[in-house]
């Protein structure tokens, strides 16, 4: 359609399918709703941000002012891969709000912290809950702290965290 | 060392300086407040092992005693951000509050842009601008790691800069924290006055007074603009801002900072200064057992 997607630019995401007029574009009611019904994070959390779509299914998070459309380098960060079947929230994302979750959050302990931060897969079968993307955790000065998103299928915890992001850490 | 030899008049203890100057750096980090509280980070310090000193001027500011700094928990989860205690000076005194709109007009790799973001509580707008597009990439990778959602990215020559991008027309402060010859970095980069000639210093200064000239533009009356460098020239510091009030409406203001440092200076090589130059700070490696800085305040007047 003539209105489509420019990879070159900002736009904000519609609030509700109604308002779309882009075809395949996640809106704001949609993305809100995703990170509620998978992690748990309320609602309300992102009440003082917007959300837009810079390149085909790229999700950025945005607490500032800004026009729409808008061609600049960056707006926030980017939250989550869309147009596709299974949505994938980012490592930094997750970091940033992955204290809200309560649902598919995978505690590991120091050794499957450390193994995952280095971007490594491994096995853990005593997970029970869904399949799919996760947000692994680990307890840090007393208190979960998200460290990034895994997929979990078939038994196996897989690291999301990009290259770049991966350290080898102090166990 | 040679090049340093010219600022013996203006600086007190100078063999100190000297001495300072040949000194590594140890390795500072800043708390970044939007992903966890001094509090937490220093008990996630301390639950790893890493020994660290905070800065008595800003509790926010550690040197940590580590050789990987960035080989830490609290680096991997963005609790810590490698940055220069210097370097954390200008945010402070640019002082901005939640929502705020902020211009960091130099601002890759984003030290100082996510720490400005971090003062505001991530509450505002951050415009975070370079001219480089290869230090672009730096910026938003340190951005994304630290949680900066109030953070926009662009990429022009801040001495034209367009505020047509965006919906408002001046922000409320401004940070000019100015390409320069960098001598302050020297004990970060001992190669740092490998390139220094007086003919360099004069053509950075005037990329300087295009800058700091268009900062205050694009900023509001009554709004501020601090502008920093990491290098000692009375060039590319007093005679910027002098140039920058004879030329916009401004004026240099007071600002308190708990680090030890010398005025800035009202004369240089003949030329005089206004003597609210005094005003600014001028941070000397032997004063703190840091790098070198240079920080001025101005109020937009009109």
């Amino acid at each position: 359609m003539a209105d489509g997607n420019d990879g070159q630019r900002f736009d904000r995401l519609p609030a509700t399918d109604a308002e779309r007029t882009v075809d395949g574009r996640a809106t704001r009611e949609a993305v809100v709703d995703y990170f509620a019904d998978r992690f748990g994070i309320p609602p309300e959390t992102f009440d003082e941000y917007t959300f837009w779509e810079k390149g085909a299914g790229k999700i950025w998070i945005y607490r500032g002012e800004a026009p729409t459309p808008l061609e600049i380098e960056a707006i926030g960060m980017t939250c989550l891969r869309t147009r596709q079947e299974h949505w994938k929230p980012t490592t930094d994302f997750v970091q940033r709000v992955g204290s809200h979750a309560t649902e598919c959050v995978i505690d590991l302990d120091r050794e499957q912290a450390r193994r995952f931060a280095a971007g490594e897969d491994q096995t853990l079968e005593w997970w029970d809950g869904d399949w799919g993307y996760l947000i692994a955790a680990h307890e840090i000065a007393g208190e979960s702290e998200a460290i990034g998103v895994g997929l979990y299928v078939h038994g196996e915890l897989r690291s999301m965290v990009p290259k770049g992001r991966q350290r080898d850490l102090e166990p | 060392m040679e090049p340093l030899e010219r600022y013996r008049p203006i600086i007190d203890d100078f063999d100190a300086f000297l001495a300072a100057c040949e000194r590594p750096l140890g390795n500072a980090v800043r708390v970044n407040t939007i992903k966890a509280s001094v509090e937490r980070t220093l008990a996630a310090l301390d639950e790893a092992g890493v020994d660290y000193d905070q800065a008595d001027w800003n509790p926010r500011v550690l040197t940590l005693e580590t050789d990987s700094p960035g080989s830490t928990w609290t680096s991997f989860h963005g609790f810590t951000h490698g940055q220069e205690e210097v370097s954390a000076v200008p945010p402070v005194v640019l002082d901005p509050q939640p929502g705020d709109r902020v211009w960091d007009c130099c601002a890759a790799p984003g030290g100082k842009a996510t720490q400005i973001a971090a003062l505001m509580d991530d509450r505002g707008t951050v415009v975070a601008n370079d001219n480089n597009l290869g230090r672009i990439s730096a910026l938003r990778f340190n951005a994304e790691r630290l949680g900066a959602t109030s953070l926009a990215v662009t990429n022009a020559d801040a001495r034209n800069y367009s505020l047509e991008r965006f919906d408002f027309d001046a922000f409320d402060r401004t940070l000019v924290d100015a390409p320069c010859s960098c001598e302050g970095t020297i004990r970060k980069n001992p190669d740092a006055l490998d390139n220094w000639s007086e003919g360099h210093i004069s053509s950075v200064a005037g990329i300087q007074k295009g800058i700091i000239r268009r900062a205050i533009q694009a900023t509001r009356e009554g709004g501020t603009v601090v502008y920093s460098t990491c290098t000692f020239a009375p060039e590319e510091n007093e005679a910027v801002v002098q140039h920058a009030l004879d030329n916009e409406s401004c004026r240099v203001v007071d600002f308190d900072l708990d680090l030890a440092h010398a005025p800035g200076l009202t004369a240089w090589n003949g030329e005089s200064f206004d003597e609210r130059l005094e005003r600014a700070a001028r941070i000397y490696p032997h004063q703190n057992d840091t790098g070198g800085f240079f920080v001025a305040k101005l109020e937009v007047t009109a």
